[in-house]
């Protein structure tokens, strides 16, 4: 078999931040924290979790949109962390983005036909003056916007629109993989569809693969291949999309798709309530991580952190427990 | 008397190929204490609509015409020096994409404290307290610490409560939340929305909500105007709602909703869409603007435009043949 499109191993990105009001020394956000997973060709990895807690800096991580701290990206087998700007210029076309806020990505001075040929020039994917304005129209088509979108500004569209805006510029590049960040959360239910069905057919036809951060749960569900569930920097839990969903392991995944809103009104539900603060992740708690809002922690957790293992059937969880009880215990 | 009443809002922007009619001829109340949840196809008009609520829109290009009543005020004959103490004290908004309405230079608690400071005249300590707080009840971790950060150290998510924060620390009136919670997980967003209903329990405020999450419009609103390119179509309390849509559109938008426990039935899936693209705002469109799309359009739907006739208690919608009464199930 050959080596997976991407490979991201023990990846770290800690950002420095000024200590508190009264110290001179500074501190740091320990925004990922030891991050490893692969995407392969013609797949779907889902990135969810808590608002915070790393993932958009994974995906910037990637795009090597600066250093990383720590760890190994690596693309189609070549390391990617450490490449020269020279370097860079090939893979910037390989992987595109959609940015998880999308006004301001676009350049509010281009018009839209000129954000979506940019790429296409610079890359030289057309070979001449009419291929270069029959894709760009082919594109908007594609993401479902009106022609007359060519000749406008950023500021001009709905936020969905302009979304829709930035998904047409991450397709312009041809790319192997795209990295969707939040890149259809403005969008109704039904041009969603559109957007996702187009990008799962990309995906059986030339293999695209997509790492797709999302709060979304839904939706992930519909389209993804796998899911991996972060908190507070790592990754507490990774499987199968069924898995995920319907025998989910780790108690924060548990209670998280627990809270999703059913479309019903007076639907009675029974969300699993975090208790206790969100921590920081500047001062991340000792041992387990999700300790402070566990509903099932016990002593073991304060001090000793759990470590990502695979179970038999091949799910990867990061906790102490063997099997999740029904019920947390009568201590909550 | 309702808190905010719109009659007849028309806001149209000059572009070089044409009048673009945003919205053309909405007109909605919204009671004290009450949440109106406004959904509808991206590109519908529900932003626009709210910015007109603010008077946001830039005039030129765009013009807002029509009536807006806030507490009996004409809000459309007021100086821009009147509409000033009104935005952010009485009516404040949550805006859809934060970066776009938070200042990159500004520490966020100089944002949230600056509101503070204008409408509440608190002093530079007093308004940091504040903001410390509101940065707390929105479930930012570190609020001291994050106080003095910029936006662009914030995620996605965090800056969106910054906002809310922001939104929420004048105790408004009337709160306009536009995708409030699309950045937030689900637990976020559960403690977000808990908040909103606070400020509603506290203040008697209400709130209009737009969202693509007809989740989020089952848990929290009271009654839902359905939008599509620029028009009201339908409208109903939260229930009659879902229960029993009467426009085609709406019936497809429910229908189109993903729901998860998609995992048990095997494989991945297609999403569920609404086949064909809304039609240009340039130009009068004839008939009934859901016509293009609609698989029970007729001569008499492109000829002659539906007017809302009232469908059930409290329900009405713009179809020609949506049924009055309710469907047998
Ligand atoms: N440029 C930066 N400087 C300092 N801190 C940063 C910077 N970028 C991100 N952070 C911090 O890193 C952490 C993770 O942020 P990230 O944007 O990756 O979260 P996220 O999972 O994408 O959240 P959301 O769902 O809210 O978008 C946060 O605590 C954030 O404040
Ligand atoms: N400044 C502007 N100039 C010209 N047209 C505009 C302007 N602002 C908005 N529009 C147009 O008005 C229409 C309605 O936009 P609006 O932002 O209200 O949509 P929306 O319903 O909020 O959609 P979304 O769900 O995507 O946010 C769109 O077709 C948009 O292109
Ligand atoms: S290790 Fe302990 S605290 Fe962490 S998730 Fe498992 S039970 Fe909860
Ligand atoms: S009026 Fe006609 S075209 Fe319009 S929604 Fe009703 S049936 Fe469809
Ligand atoms: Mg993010
Ligand atoms: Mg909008």
């Amino acid at each position: 078999m050959s080596a997976p499109l991407l490979q991201v191993n023990d990846l770290k990105k800690h950002f420095p931040v000024r200590g508190g009001l009264f110290s001179r020394k500074s501190n740091w956000v320990y925004a990922v924290d030891g991050v490893s997973f692969e995407v392969e060709r013609g797949e779907t990895l889902s990135l969810v979790g808590e608002s915070g807690c790393g993932k958009s800096t994974v995906g910037r991580a990637i795009l090597r949109l600066f250093d990383i701290t720590a760890g190994q990206v690596v693309l189609d087998g070549q390391r990617i962390d450490d490449l020269s700007p020279g370097g860079l210029r090939s893979m910037r076309r390989r992987v595109q983005v959609v940015f998880q806020d999308p006004f301001s990505s676009l350049n509010p001075r281009m018009r839209v036909r000129d954000i979506l040929a940019e790429p296409i020039r610079n890359f030289g994917l057309a070979k001449s003056a009419a291929e270069l304005d029959a894709k760009v129209a082919a594109l908007v088509d594609t993401v479902r916007l009106p022609r007359d979108a060519l000749g406008r500004r950023p500021h001009e569209f709905s936020g969905g629109q302009r979304q829709r805006i930035g998904i047409a510029r991450a397709l312009a590049a041809e790319p192997e993989l795209i990295v969707c960040d939040e890149a259809v959360s403005a969008l109704d239910v039904s041009v969603k569809a559109q957007i996702v069905n187009l990008l799962q057919d990309l995906q059986r036809e030339f293999g695209l693969a997509l790492l797709f951060i999302s709060h979304d749960l839904a939706v992930v569900e519909h389209m993804t291949h796998r899911v991996a569930v972060m908190y507070l920097g790592k990754i507490v839990e990774m499987a199968g999309r069924q898995q995920i969903f319907t025998a989910p392991r780790h108690p924060y995944t548990k209670a998280l798709l627990s809270a999703v809103p059913v479309p019903e009104p007076g639907a009675i539900r029974n969300p699993i309530i975090l208790k206790g603060d969100v921590p920081s992740p500047i001062n991340p708690p000792s041992g387990c991580r999700f300790h402070t809002r566990c509903p099932f922690v016990f002593d073991r957790c304060r001090t000793e952190e759990p470590e990502l293992r695979s179970t038999e059937d091949g799910q990867w969880v990061a906790c102490h427990l063997k099997a999740l009880p029904e019920a947390p215990g009568p201590a909550h | 008397m309702a808190l905010l009443e719109v009659d007849n809002l028309q806001t149209h922007f000059r572009t070089p190929e044409g009048i673009n009619r945003a919205v053309d001829g909405v007109s909605f109340h919204v009671d004290e204490g009450e949440t109106l949840a406004i959904v509808g196809e991206s590109g519908c008009g529900k932003s626009v609509t709210s910015m007109s609520l603010m008077r946001l829109i830039a005039e030129p290009p765009g013009r807002i015409a029509g009536s807006i009543r806030f507490q009996g005020k004409e809000l459309l004959q007021l100086s821009e020096r009147e509409m000033r103490a009104i935005r952010g004290n009485d009516i404040s908004m949550i805006f859809q994409e934060p970066m776009t309405s938070l200042n990159p230079v500004l520490t966020v608690g100089r944002q949230i404290g600056e509101t503070l400071r204008m409408h509440q005249g608190l002093d530079k300590q007093g308004a940091e307290a504040r903001a410390i707080e509101m940065l707390t009840l929105v479930g930012i971790p570190e609020p001291v610490r994050r106080v003095r950060e910029y936006p662009h150290q914030l995620s996605g998510g965090m800056r969106q409560r910054v906002m809310i924060a922001m939104a929420l620390a004048c105790n408004p009136k009337l709160l306009i939340a536009d995708e409030p919670t699309t950045a937030l997980d689900v637990t976020i967003q559960a403690q977000i929305l808990q908040l909103m209903l606070g400020l509603k329990r506290r203040v008697g405020a209400a709130i209009v909500l737009i969202t693509h999450d007809l989740g989020v419009v089952a848990e929290i609103a009271e009654r839902v105007m359905v939008m599509y390119a620029g028009r009201k179509v339908e409208e109903a309390p939260v229930t009659e709602l879902f229960r029993s849509p009467r426009h085609p559109y709406t019936q497809g938008l429910l229908g189109a909703v993903p729901k998860l426990g998609s995992s048990l039935t095997g494989a991945a899936r297609r999403l569920a869409e609404i086949p064909g693209q809304v039609p240009s705002l340039k130009g009068r469109i004839e008939g009934c603007v859901f016509a293009g799309r609609c698989s029970l359009a007729t001569d008499l739907c492109r000829q002659v435009a539906p007017g809302l006739e009232e469908k059930g208690p409290r329900h009405i919608a713009a179809c020609h043949y949506a049924r009055k009464e309710a469907a047998a199930a």
